[in-house]
């Protein structure tokens, strides 16, 4: 049960973009078309969780019986980066059709600050190994919600007759806005 | 700079847009008149500032912008009004007047003005003040005939049936008389403003799932701004998805996020975010094709 | 000489106004938004991610012509977080209570797209000077702006500017405004205004 609410927890009440500030750049940059916002979810869903297994492995294995966590983020990085690497092989190698949709999205993801942030957090929450991953994935859910529901609105935009001064990032932002106040309504939901 | 209205499928002339909010204005009356009858003749100052700032800050940005002033197709007045009938009697006025503003120039107006607007302006104004000032938008039910009464929040009350119907209950000024809001629904019916699917699709799918968590349906249905949300904002034109089966999934999702929210939320009540939510997710659904069965490939798009 | 200088004040004024990073490129904008909950936190941000874009600046382009092209991404990335390291560290033991605001946003300067942007676009192509006055010139223009939100949202959110009650008592704080709604709104308002004031400018100079 306790596992249920966590992950509801991580897809609306927390949600990574309209609580926690984490990915706004992708959120922004890669919404304008439902369909590549739907891919950019996905490749950043894949890579959270991974990365959220690896850098807990890390962290716990090697850094901490080192004592080395003042090397916390350059470590994170270093394994997002890779793992992005390896990814993007992997699906080149064996999943090509996979691959021709997410492609153009891994190498950004590199730079997601959603990808090094829910690394960050777990560490700093003190997650179990289960936590970590669940917390990745279905951190990466809320933040696919997000993009979806975004890209969604942004396409009816484009029909609409915006002031000059605000179209593009402008607009984007008090949408933005205007989607968290309705998810304030999920507080409390956990 | 044209300002013709061109989104499509609802394309209306200035004329019928007018004669359709004027409908809408006038079937909010009965829920004002119960209103001043339970609060007092002071719940109309809330309302009337609600409804002359909206106007008023309709005005003022067509003026600025240089554009044709377009305030007397009504929308602005029907904006101020469901914003004044949905916050509580002793709401204080400069609330209203942020309120007001907010829904008319940042709500509306920012995305292109009327018809372009992808949330209910008066719903999303109402959620603003609620996120801003909680105190004032929670308490403040006790005046006019409930002096002595101290609910807290408008669903606690161990109010019967028939007291949610007639609306001797505390809550926002035009949510609380059922009967009211009924007379205003058929009305609304009566002149084909509204097509009766999303109230009733609505009430029935957050019945049907209070029933099964355990509330009784007409309690579900009577108490809160339900009735109200569902007859007067869920209805709203542009922020409806266009097909049926997708007005449809549109209305079950406001039942069922309602009931979630009352039943598992921190806010007393859910209507305001859970209509928001759906026209958030309006276009989403227009996106399903209609022949194809719910639950399919879709799926994932709506269910979350 | 003199064109030298000059040319040194067009960066600086580059990174301040004609390409500040918030306004004008909308970069950076995570940290952005989460930390302008009042001004000091966006100042603090802001002299964190300038004292980073200094260093990781003027050691990149010092380095621009060791670095082998094909992995100079990685290596950009772990030259910044060299600095943001130490900025970390130095925060925890000096000023505790910003670094506890701050929150995990600083780490996550290490991936803030401005340091990057201006390490790939600038430093990597430019002289050792150049880069540093370009990096003070975007950490500053990054500075002011988020100075500026977390003014006006710790006004409207909390009555105070710096911590300093300036609307009296009887003000009723506009909630809404330091949460995160609030931000994106803020921001969003913030840039249209920017945008529909050079419009006008340009409109004016034609």
């Amino acid at each position: 049960m306790n596992v249920i609410l966590f992950m509801i927890s991580c897809i609306l009440t927390n949600n990574f973009i309209f609580n926690k500030f984490l990915g706004c750049c992708p959120f922004l940059g890669v919404s304008s078309k439902v369909e590549t916002a739907t891919s950019m979810g996905i490749a950043v869903t894949f890579v959270m969780t991974i990365a959220s297994l690896f850098a807990w492995m890390v962290n716990t294995w090697v850094l901490v019986p080192l004592q080395l966590e003042y090397m916390q983020t350059i470590a994170f990085i270093l394994i997002i980066a890779g793992l992005v690497q390896f990814v993007e092989m992997f699906l080149k190698k064996s999943m090509p059709a996979l691959y021709s949709a997410l492609g153009i999205y891994l190498p950004l993801i590199t730079t997601n600050c959603a990808v090094l942030g829910v690394a960050t957090l777990n560490v700093k929450e003190g997650y179990n190994l289960l936590f970590s991953v669940l917390n990745g994935t279905f951190s990466a859910l809320g933040f696919l919600l997000a993009i979806v529901l975004m890209a969604g609105v942004r396409e009816r935009l484009e029909s609409s007759k915006i002031p000059e001064c605000m179209k593009g990032f402008p607009i984007s932002l008090v949408t933005a806005g205007l989607m968290a106040i309705a998810f304030m309504g999920f507080n409390g939901l956990v | 700079m044209s300002l013709i209205l061109s989104s499509a499928p609802h394309v209306r002339t200035k004329d019928n847009t007018q004669r359709l909010m004027l409908n809408v204005i006038i079937s909010l009356l009965p829920c004002l008149i119960a209103g001043v009858y339970y609060f007092g003749f002071a719940c109309l100052i809330p309302v009337c500032v609600s409804v002359v700032s909206a106007v008023a800050a309709e005005w003022v940005w067509q003026k600025l912008g240089h554009k044709k002033i377009r305030i007397y197709d009504l929308s602005a007045v029907v904006t101020g009004l469901l914003l004044g009938l949905i916050v509580p009697p002793s709401a204080p006025w400069w609330m209203m007047v942020i309120g007001s503003a907010f829904a008319i120039i940042v709500v509306k107006q920012l995305f292109g003005g009327i018809g372009d607007n992808f949330l209910n302006p008066a719903l999303a104004a109402r959620a603003v003040l609620l996120a801003s000032w909680p105190a004032l938008m929670t308490s403040g039910y006790n005046v006019g005939k409930f002096d002595a009464v101290t609910t807290p929040t408008p669903l606690l009350g161990s109010a019967s049936l028939m007291d949610l119907l007639l609306g001797n209950v505390t809550g926002a000024i035009g949510e609380t008389c059922k009967i009211a809001i009924l007379i205003g629904f058929v009305y609304l019916l009566a002149t084909r403003t509204i097509r009766w699917e999303i109230p009733v699709i609505t009430l029935a799918s957050a019945a049907l799932l209070g029933w099964l968590l355990g509330t009784d349906p007409l309690t579900t249905v009577l108490s809160g701004g339900l009735l109200f949300g569902a007859v007067y904002m869920a209805t709203d034109y542009v922020t409806t998805p266009m097909n049926s089966l997708a007005r449809y999934l549109y209305a079950v999702g406001i039942g069922v996020i309602v009931v979630l929210i009352r039943k598992y939320g921190s806010y007393p009540e859910g209507v305001t975010y859970a209509i928001l939510l759906m026209n958030i997710a309006a276009t989403l659904f227009d996106r399903i094709p209609v022949q194809r069965i719910y639950g399919h490939t879709n799926a994932k798009k709506e269910g979350k | 000489m003199s064109e030298k200088k000059m040319n040194l004040g067009k960066v600086f004024m580059n990174g301040v106004i004609t390409e500040n990073p918030t306004f004008r490129l909308v970069l950076g904008t995570c940290p952005t938004l989460a930390v302008t909950t009042s001004a000091i936190n966006g100042l603090g941000m802001g002299a964190a991610a300038t004292f980073v874009l200094l260093g990781s600046n003027i050691v990149i382009s010092a380095l621009r012509k060791v670095i082998p092209d094909k992995v100079r991404i990685p290596s950009f990335i772990v030259v910044i977080c060299m600095f943001v390291t130490i900025i970390q560290l130095v925060m925890q033991a000096y000023l505790p209570s910003l670094y506890e605001s701050l929150g995990i946003f600083l780490p996550l300067i290490v991936v803030n797209c401005i340091i990057l942007g201006r390490a790939e676009a600038f430093a990597s192509k430019n002289p050792v000077v150049a880069s540093a006055v370009d990096g003070i010139g975007m950490g500053l223009g990054f500075t002011l702006a988020l100075t500026l939100i977390g003014c006006i949202r710790e006004l409207a959110g909390n009555g105070s500017v710096f911590g300093i009650n300036l609307l009296g008592t009887s003000f009723q704080p506009m909630l809404l405004m330091i949460l995160p709604a609030g931000g994106f709104l803020v921001f969003g308002l913030l840039l249209g205004i920017i945008n529909s004031l050079t419009n006008r400018k340009k409109g004016g100079a034609k």
